[in-house]
């Protein structure tokens, strides 16, 4: 390794290990003290279990603690069983390029904005029940509560219809590096069905691929706020709902048990991700008996598998129509209930940014640019001092990418904002980049690592035989090359800052409103075209990000053959 | 000119015994040495040594240099030695004459004498009026003579060649053969060719060497 490799590892590695990991460790702490008695401000007393006495005691704790663990693993399961059921479904029937065209709406859109759309949709006087008024003749609204309802059944929904298309995208890609048909083949050939060997034998190889984002799903899952603020019950809400709120209640000492309250969903959060290892070693081994049994029939597998394929399909489809429903709502003046649409339109709303939503876009803009230029910055910087280091990743620094993403948001922002606060940095839009780039460098990372070692390695052998050094290869070769991908994974980036809810929140100190803020704000109570207007403008930025991402290469390198195709 | 290994051997990451035994071998000025052996037994991994692309935990034992210079620990770019790859991979983001500027050393100045350069190259390689062409559309052989023109820009000190005609079409071999060998020895470069075509042994006209 050259003295600029070495160096320029050493920077990356503080700049993570600083910027990214430290945070999360002084937060946790910061949480972990409090929720122990210890919190600076308050000047409370030492060490004591009394938070936890209060939480326990606290009116709604019992449901609160339910409600997160049906709908976190609850939502996880479904979402996994349904991707499951519909990659059995259209395997070898779609290619991957299409399934991700068809998927992207639903990944890129945020979560809050799906959140809405869907309450849109299924609400009481919502439009599915307008679409069936018409059919079955009903004039008033049906007596249900099918949003917000105190099963958390609408929350867990939600949650499936968002983190279904996630789960489909790394599935396919794994089963990229798996030889179905091959499979398909022989074990048809000893008389198995098709079911059964999705289930006997591919899933045992998709397993370990698939492993780490699903524990990625289920720990947002169990710790969503924005969009169980949104879905969920209010009274009483998730365990991560009412954290936050007794974050910001009046009374200063609710932060005691909301700390504890936080750190029993991190203690959660950590349970769940090793109930999903239990599960793994106990399939492997009961797995393993039922298939030496040699059992050709699996009909009620297949069975399984064609409901949950075609449940998946309508889970997409439901997610794509939240989104033309925000669209209309966001367009209607006159909407009364069994109409399927509008009576008249208007582009009210849209002809007043002054309301509120222009400055709301330009935050969610500007915060969105600055944390994913900063990310993918540092992502490229990291993979290059691999390259210039010559070593792969190893283990442990794969794990730290993925920690911010394991980690439930509430166990260390709150704690966070207490240091930022010292810091004279909370309420700035320093702290919000920050804060939000511990989500997004993640993904870019992600979504870059695997392109950036594809690249053909002997681009660069020339490239260096030919005279260029490091940061000419760097500049004219490396970037150039993978210009699609590293827009890609902008996009990815962008999408995940518009979508933040808790860091803007908290180290915005509500001075800094984004679209996102804004909406989960409004959408309890507030006139649905305004809201309508809010969401869609939150999806329709993701979406332009996409689209760029998509365009600039195709434009740039229009007469490039080997660089148009992929991206 | 001359290119020199001094006992030079390689062990891979992990591995206890070098590929080949230690290599002593001398190439001179206009001379085509040709390197031959089964697959499997080091050829490649030969060249990655001398040109400075060994993977990371591979050993090397020995040394090269060129012309009287050691060049054992200085990276691919300070060596002065050019490469041509079984498939002479073009940079695919840069039209056919930006991958030959970009190859072009840094000594010639100015716009438009670089442009000129370039263009002679161009001319000389038969792919006169290709500068804006993108690379992916040209032909096995055409892609052969460009990217050769490429490396002889950089104006290198010795030429190794990586199997660069194994992938072409038997017509095509002989031609593309003719014209790397014509214009290296036109330059005086010592060549190492690694290969297992007999043919190009013979075309080569050099001594022979077996791994």
């Amino acid at each position: 390794m050259n003295h600029e490799g070495r160096a320029l590892r050493r920077i990356v590695l503080a700049l993570v290990l600083g910027g990214v990991v430290l945070p999360i460790l002084a937060g946790s702490l910061q949480t972990l003290r409090a929720a122990f008695g210890v919190h600076e401000a308050l000047r409370g007393g030492g060490y004591s279990l009394a938070a936890w006495e209060k939480l326990a005691s606290l009116p709604g704790f019992a449901t609160s603690l339910r409600l997160t663990l049906v709908s976190g693993v609850g939502s996880s399961v479904v979402a996994l069983v349904l991707a499951v059921g519909l990659c059995a479904l259209v395997h070898g029937r779609m290619d991957e390029a299409r399934s991700n065209r068809l998927l992207t709406p639903i990944l890129a859109v945020p979560h809050a904005a799906l959140a809405i759309g869907l309450a849109f949709l299924i609400a009481p006087a919502g439009w599915l029940a307008r679409l069936l008024a018409t059919l079955m003749g009903w004039q008033s609204p049906p007596l249900i509560a099918s949003v917000n309802d105190s099963w958390g059944a609408a929350l867990t929904g939600g949650l499936v219809v968002k983190e279904l298309p996630f789960l489909l995208l790394v599935m396919v890609a794994a089963l990229g590096q798996v030889p179905v048909a091959k499979h398909l083949a022989a074990g048809q050939a000893l008389g198995y069905g098709r079911g059964a060997i999705w289930l006997k034998l591919i899933m045992p190889q998709v397993w370990p691929l698939i492993r780490l984002p699903v524990l990625v799903v289920q720990a947002y899952a169990l710790s969503s706020v924005d969009m169980a603020i949104i879905l969920g019950p209010s009274n009483p809400p998730t365990l991560a709902v009412a954290v936050t709120r007794w974050l910001s209640d009046p009374d200063l000492s609710m932060i005691y048990p909301a700390s504890a309250g936080a750190l029993l969903v991190a203690a959660i959060v950590v349970l769940g991700s090793l109930g999903w290892l239990a599960a793994e070693r106990l399939a492997a081994s009961l797995g393993l008996l039922w298939l030496t049994r040699g059992q050709r029939g699996g009909r009620a597998a297949a069975g399984l598998l064609r409901f949950a394929g075609g449940t998946a399909m309508a889970a997409l489809i439901v997610g794509l129509m939240s989104l033309v429903v925000l669209v209309l709502w966001s367009f209607a003046f006159r909407w009364s209930f069994p109409a399927p649409l509008p009576a008249s339109w208007t582009l009210q709303s849209w002809a007043a940014p002054q309301m509120g939503w222009g400055r709301a876009a330009v935050y969610s803009l500007g915060l969105g640019v600055a944390v994913t230029a900063l990310s993918v910055a540092l992502a490229v910087a990291w993979l290059e001092a691999e390259d210039r280091g010559g070593m792969g990743r190893a283990g442990w620094a794969q794990g730290l990418i993925y920690l911010p993403l394991l980690l439930p948001q509430i166990a260390f922002l709150y704690g966070l904002n207490l240091l930022f606060l010292r810091l004279g940095l909370s309420g700035g839009l320093v702290a919000v980049i920050w804060a939000q780039g511990l989500f997004v460098f993640p993904y870019v990372m992600i979504a870059l690592s695997e392109p950036w070692r594809a690249l053909d390695p002997r681009l660069i052998r020339s490239a260096a035989s030919l005279g260029a050094g490091p940061n000419r290869r760097l500049f004219r070769i490396k970037l150039p090359a993978l210009l699609g991908p590293v827009l890609t994974a902008a996009a990815i980036g962008f999408a995940v800052s518009i979508a933040q809810y808790l860091p803007t929140l908290f180290m915005g100190a509500g001075r800094i409103a984004t679209l996102t803020t804004e909406a989960v704000t409004l959408s309890s109570g507030s006139d649905r075209r305004v809201i309508g207007t809010y969401a869609v403008l939150q999806a329709a930025l993701p979406f332009a990000a996409y689209g760029l991402a998509l365009v600039v290469p195709r434009l740039l390198y229009r007469n490039r053959r080997a660089l148009r195709g992929g991206y | 000119m001359a290119l020199d290994l001094q006992d030079l051997s390689v062990t891979p990451k992990d591995a206890t015994r070098p590929l080949f035994a230690p290599l002593r071998l001398r190439v001179t000025a206009a001379e085509v040495v040709t390197v031959m052996g089964p697959s499997g037994v080091g050829k490649s991994t030969l060249l990655d040594a001398i040109a400075g692309h060994l993977p990371p935990g591979f050993r090397l034992q020995g040394s090269v240099s060129l012309d009287g210079r050691d060049v054992t620990t200085l990276p691919a770019e300070a060596r002065g030695i050019g490469v041509m790859f079984q498939d002479a991979v073009m940079f695919p983001h840069l039209s056919v004459g930006d991958n030959l500027a970009f190859g072009l050393t840094a000594a010639v100045k100015g716009r438009a004498a670089r442009r000129k350069a370039v263009e002679a190259a161009l001319d000389t390689a038969g792919l006169a009026g290709f500068y804006a062409r993108d690379p992916a559309t040209l032909s096995g052989g055409q892609r052969a003579r460009a990217a050769l023109m490429r490396t002889l820009l950089a104006a290198p000190k010795a030429l190794l060649l990586d199997e660069p005609f194994s992938r072409l079409d038997a017509s095509l071999r002989a031609e593309i053969r003719g014209f790397v060998f014509d214009h290296a020895r036109a330059r005086g470069l010592p060549v190492l060719l690694v290969t297992h075509d007999s043919e190009d042994a013979a075309a080569a006209a050099g001594p022979v060497v077996t791994l």
